[in-house]
């Protein structure tokens, strides 16, 4: 045997080297088929190669947080300190800019309103209110420095707000359509009836004037009617909450002011009323049947505006159909209720308790008959507004009457809501006295006011 | 000593190193022709055989097979070309290149018994790409003997 081993001592090493080999290998490929172990002389290069990497990588973060957690952290405790306020400082700065975006929300809609608003809006910051119950006021940041002057109308993009009752050289007093000393002339915008719009005591508002036999339910939009040359005709005055019959044959009509004035903020005060409103008061009467023909489109007739002119005396200047001219009754195609006011009782009423405010007379003039801070005139004033819209083509120097087209002013509505009325001619004299609307209080009831 | 151990390592290296650089150089076996040269210049099968299974094992250290089939494989081209060195004047570059395409094809026929036989791989033989790699490898350790000639030389 040992001689055998002697001389095949190089092939028994080869066979042994090989079967050692192939033994190892035979033992991988039974654990391979096995998918729960792991070749161990993986395990065996893992557990040898491993620890080194445990060791650098544990040394590797060690030295990371050591850095991180000290060495970078130095100064941590100040700029945690600093973060803190900077966190305060841009808390109240977001309290801030949240405000002022807000208050530009608010502005922006004033600004979107403003430029439909007639004449010059100023716009005026709520400063303070007159702190009393029983007096519903407010303050705002413009006074006379400002050109603001007593009776000039107070809005904001919701709604009126009031007049302005005081006026100092920085801040002026505003009286609030919700207090009881105040009034404002109003229209309901369905049946255009107008009425007064007043405050009580508790600081609501009441639609007054408005005759019984008016149809008015709650929702209903109220406007100014613009008949207390105050505010301009057409803003949105409040809107109808409760409707119940009242004293005499009124009705007691509830109404929430369209302006949220227990949270007024931006206000505008209408420092400037159109002129052309003015000049057309003041150009005296014009006939309601010629604001209509200005208004319908027709064919021009000569024959019958040559024959009219002496029956009516008018001289027209413009389009008018014959039957307006002439007098004849004014029975309009979609034409509103025109009227013609002879009493000056009843064509300016003005009642003194509300009375602020400017009257038109009959003569068509504007008579400045405030006496106290919280008038307002009832809807028959507004014939003054509706007439300065026909009088840019109208020259009317035929006897005046004083219109008050209280129904047609709009002519929007006046279509649809047009209840013609004959007006029956006054050879001589065209002022006549038709039956007025529920807000035209007769001449005796006004006095008590 | 440094070369014995020096020159498989960096032969090992290259091997795994230069095919990603020059991907035909995966054609070469340097860890086979350094075992050939070994084995065939110390012309002592038992030193050769060793050498052929420890090149051989730490190759395949490096691969994703079972380790062991180039180890066999090594092991039988170690024992064969020292046992071959022993007996035949192998410093002819011919004798050299013969001798190495020689021992290729043995490496490449145990390597695929082992690894078809026993580890159950698939792998597909090619006469002519084993003949054209054989060649290669010959040329390559006709020129790679001659530098290796060098530090037998000066050891």
């Amino acid at each position: 045997m040992e001689s055998f081993l002697g001389r095949y001592r190089n092939l028994t090493i080869l066979v042994g080297v090989l079967f050692l080999q192939l033994l190892g290998l035979a033992v991988q490929v039974k654990r391979s088929s096995d998918p729960e172990n792991t070749r161990l002389i993986r395990i065996w290069a893992v557990d040898a190669i491993t620890p080194f990497e445990r060791v650098l990588v544990w040394v590797q973060t060690g030295s990371g947080n050591l850095w991180h957690n000290y060495f970078y952290l130095r100064g941590v405790r100040a700029e945690n300190r600093q973060l803190r306020q900077e966190l305060d400082q841009m808390r109240l700065d977001q309290v801030r800019l949240s405000e002022d975006a807000e208050q530009a929300h608010r502005l922006q809609k004033l600004l979107a309103f403003k430029e439909q608003v007639i004449g010059k809006p100023l716009a005026a910051q709520v400063i303070g209110t007159s702190g009393n119950d029983l007096s519903q006021s407010i303050y705002i940041d413009k006074g006379s420095n400002e050109g603001v002057k007593p009776d000039m109308a107070v809005i904001t993009s919701g709604g009126i707000v009031g007049k302005v009752l005081h006026v100092y050289p920085t801040t002026a007093q505003v009286l609030m359509i919700n207090d009881q000393t105040s009034g404002v002339g109003a229209m309901l915008e369905k049946t255009r009836v107008q009425g007064v719009l007043k405050g009580t005591p508790d600081g609501s508002v009441v639609l007054e004037r408005v005759m019984g036999d008016e149809k008015v339910s709650p929702g209903d939009t109220i406007l100014s009617s613009g008949g207390d040359q105050i505010f301009p005709k057409g803003l949105p005055a409040g809107t109808v909450t409760k409707v119940s019959p009242g004293h005499e044959m009124f009705l007691n009509i509830q109404v929430k002011p369209a302006a949220d004035l227990s949270r007024l903020e931006e206000v505008l005060v209408v420092t400037e009323r159109q002129q052309r409103q003015v000049a057309v008061e003041d150009s005296g009467r014009v006939r309601a049947a010629d604001i209509l023909a200005q208004r319908l489109p027709s064919v021009p007739d000569k024959a019958a505006v040559a024959a009219a002119a002496p029956i009516s005396g008018a001289k027209t200047t413009s389009g008018q159909n014959g039957s307006a001219g002439s007098g004849l009754p004014a029975t309009g195609s979609g034409a509103a209720k025109p009227q013609i006011v002879s009493n000056p009782a009843a064509g300016a009423s003005t009642s003194p308790a509300l009375g602020s405010g400017k009257v038109t007379t009959p003569g068509g003039t504007v008579a400045d008959a405030s006496g106290t801070h919280n008038g307002s005139v009832a809807g028959q004033a507004s014939g003054g507004q509706t007439t300065k819209k026909s009088a840019t083509n109208t020259t009317a120097s035929a006897p005046a009457s004083n219109v008050s087209p209280a129904k047609s002013t709009d002519t929007s509505s006046a279509s649809s809501s047009a209840k013609p009325i004959a007006v029956p001619p006054k050879p001589g004299n065209q002022q006549s006295k038709s039956s007025p609307p529920a807000p035209q209080p007769p001449a005796a009831e006004a006095d008590p006011h | 000593m440094p070369v014995t151990i020096g020159v498989p390592v960096l032969a090992l290296f290259l091997q795994a190193y230069v095919p990603r650089r020059l991907p035909f150089f995966s054609i070469f076996d340097l860890p086979l022709l350094v075992t050939i040269f070994f084995a065939m210049a110390r012309r002592n099968p038992i030193s050769g055989l060793f050498t052929g299974a420890a090149i051989g094992l730490a190759q395949d250290m490096l691969g994703a097979y079972p380790i062991g089939i180039y180890g066999i494989a090594k092991t039988v081209v170690g024992y064969g070309a020292s046992s071959l060195g022993a007996k035949l004047d192998v410093e002819n570059s011919g004798a050299r290149l013969l001798v190495t395409l020689g021992f290729y094809l043995v490496h490449a026929a145990v390597y695929f018994t082992v690894a078809r036989g026993m580890v159950n791989l698939t792998l597909n033989w090619s006469w002519s790409r084993g003949i054209l790699a054989g060649l290669a490898n010959g040329v390559l350790g006709v020129g790679l003997y001659f530098l290796l000639d060098k530090f037998k030389q000066r050891t």
